[in-house]
């Protein structure tokens, strides 16, 4: 799928096949291009090139009423002058649903989402909760074949985000529907996806479950960009002398073991640039020539857990620890790598594979 | 409250009630002619009436041609046809226009939006030859329908500005969620932005027919016959080459800013809704 928009390429060769009964994140910066693809597929953007099939069926030019498609929008897009039966029954009056059976599938997403009391209310008169409810069920009445929800909690605060991103996926659960959600909260893509498709500039990055995108990034971008607190990155490239070989930045030099060679060199070729990546969890103190060392600038205690950064060279790395460990500001540590989250990405960004697949 | 808050307070009450006053005077003095016995301005500039008669109405009300046609009746009918026509005829165009300016890109848009404009800047007066032509050509001099034509079209470009500038204001999300629903262009124009622009139709209906009924010069040009002059023209009668019956001419103009004063009541809650449209997104 493609898109121009005047020369701007929104959104460029992306391909995705999304199973059945999925529930499917794209997720990226802002501008990446997802929620475009999210338009395109609910046919409110047109594709510029490329195909869109829904079932067996191209519908790159159906109108989207015929797309049997629902959407929930960010604003939730709720027809203020209509009470909240008025707006759940909406779509199926216009398409000409029975009057008792819009009466039956109302008062069933009502119960499901818990808004009987609220059915003759306008939605002026609705919290913003209340509010993201009966966007959802106006897309749950319909019963269509694809959910769409472009960034459906981004209006909530915090608490109740976690609650109806719980929702959701029971929803998800119980409907067995096919869904594709539009976030740029990685947590709620780690948290609702049964594959997350991760976007960045109008291309698809990775496309994966959650634990494949989180465990083997394909790239740079998507090993930042999933994650909190960010991968560490530390630039540097490879030294090779006879058997042995190093990993080597600015003030750091850290011996690689056999296997790591080995597919460095295999990968790089002839390049020699390099960023090593790695979790601030797989990160831990040992006593002494630990791989990286330098003293702790910074300590952020979130209570269950304990982020310190740590200068080592010209840069920073953050390290995790539990929440009573008793790293304090000025403290010299030696940090040792756990090798098996260990992440080596070329110059262009992307991973070098160990070879072994998750 | 101390001592130059106070000062300051009196002297903003002051201000506010001179002016009121000043704004308000001719109209009760009007008041005061209309309701009194005679046609002059005898009675004074005090706005306090001796005598109250309601002769003056009467007469207005009662007036026939030498053959027995009801005269004010039959003005009050041609006002009210044209002014309603033109409501009528100005708000399903301009509806449908400014809902096509606010939300579809087609050529021409931005110029056809500019000669609206600049159509604006110009005094209606100096088009009242080449109506004047136009209207006799086609036959229509004497005709409520010329005048319905000249009112509709130049309140049109106004009320399509006005309308479009309510349009967009509506988010864009509601249509395209209406679209997922499975609504046409037309029910989502029909259906969704119609009623949520009530308050903004509601002030253009109101400028629409208020510029119909008070219109005086293109009416008095167009029109020779008094069994086809609006009220305005017939108001203006009153004040003749020969004689000036002010009592008259008074009761007239009472009587006609009545309707309007009327609509504006009924549509007080939505006027004040359609003026700070826009201002507060909700």
């Amino acid at each position: 799928m493609k898109r121009y928009d005047g020369d701007v390429l929104a959104v460029d060769s992306l391909d995705l096949e999304i199973q059945s009964g999925e529930l499917v994140v794209l997720v990226g910066p802002s501008g990446c291009g997802k929620s475009t693809t999210l338009r395109m597929i609910a046919g409110l953007e047109h594709i510029t090139d490329g195909d869109l099939h829904i079932g067996d069926r191209r519908v790159n030019d159906v109108h989207p009423r015929d797309r049997d498609i629902a959407m929930v929008f960010q604003s939730y897009a709720l027809y203020p002058h209509m009470t909240v039966r008025e707006n759940m029954a909406f779509g199926l009056v216009l398409r000409k649903t029975p009057r008792d059976e819009i009466d039956r599938r109302v008062q069933e997403a009502a119960q499901t989402l818990g808004l009987d009391d609220l059915l003759a209310r306008k939605p002026r008169a609705l919290s913003g909760g209340q509010r993201q409810r009966v966007a959802m069920g106006r897309a749950l009445v319909r019963q269509p074949q694809v959910f769409l929800f472009d960034e459906p909690l981004s209006n909530l605060d915090a608490k109740l985000r976690g609650q109806m991103r719980l929702e959701i996926a029971r929803l998800h659960r119980q409907l067995g529907a096919t869904m594709i959600y539009v976030t740029h909260d990685q947590v709620e893509a780690m948290t609702l996806a049964d594959r997350i498709a991760i976007l960045d500039q109008g291309r698809l990055q990775q496309f994966g479950s959650p634990m494949e995108v989180y465990k083997a990034p394909a790239n740079r971008f998507v090993a930042s960009f999933i994650g909190t607190p960010s991968m560490n990155m530390i630039e540097g490239a490879l030294k090779v002398e006879g058997d042995a070989g190093w990993f080597e930045g600015d003030s750091v030099r850290i011996e690689l073991p056999k296997v790591e060679l080995e597919a460095l060199r295999q990968g790089l070729g002839e390049q020699r640039e390099l960023t090593l990546g790695v979790r601030p969890s797989s990160l831990s103190i040992v006593n002494d020539n630990g791989e990286l060392n330098g003293s702790v600038e910074h300590v952020e205690r979130m209570g269950a857990e304990t982020f310190a950064h740590v200068s080592c060279g010209s840069g920073t790395v953050i390290c995790r620890f539990g929440g009573d460990h008793p790293v304090a500001l000025g403290d010299s540590l030696s940090l040792g790598l756990d090798w098996a989250e260990v992440h080596f990405f070329d110059k262009a960004g992307d991973r070098l594979s160990r070879g072994e697949t998750l | 409250m101390s001592d130059s808050t106070f000062a300051r307070r009196a002297a903003t009450h002051l201000v506010l009630i001179l002016v009121t006053m000043a704004v308000l005077y001719p109209l009760v003095l009007v008041l005061k002619i209309a309701f009194g016995p005679g046609q002059g301005f005898s009675a004074g500039l005090s706005p306090i009436p001796d005598t109250v008669s309601l002769d003056n109405f009467r007469a207005v009300v009662s007036e026939t041609t030498p053959d027995g046609v009801w005269l004010f009746g039959r003005q009050l009918l041609n006002s009210a046809v044209i002014a309603i026509s033109t409501t009528v005829v100005g708000i399903l165009l301009a509806c449908t226009a400014g809902y096509a300016f606010s939300r579809f890109d087609f050529p021409g848009r931005e110029t056809g939006l500019m000669t609206f404009l600049v159509s604006q800047m110009f005094p209606g007066v100096m088009m009242m030859i080449p109506l004047y032509l136009i209207l006799e050509k086609l036959g229509l001099l004497n005709a409520p329908m010329g005048l319905i034509l000249v009112y509709a079209t130049t309140s049109i470009p106004f009320c399509v500005w006005m309308l479009k500038g309510y349009f967009d204001t509506i988010p864009r999300e509601l249509e395209e969620s209406a679209i997922m629903d499975g609504a046409s262009r037309f029910t989502i124009f029909w259906r969704i932005i119609l009623p949520l622009s009530a308050p903004a139709v509601a002030v253009t209906a109101l400028f629409c027919f208020m510029t119909a009924w008070n219109e005086f010069v293109l009416a008095f040009t167009f029109m020779d016959d008094p069994l086809a002059f609006t009220l305005p023209v017939a108001v203006q009668g009153y004040v003749g080459e020969k004689s000036i019956e002010w009592g008259r001419f008074a009761a007239a103009s009472v009587l006609v800013s009545v309707p309007v004063m009327a609509l504006f009541f009924a549509l007080q809650k939505h006027l004040v809704g359609g003026l700070t449209a826009g201002a507060v997104k909700g």
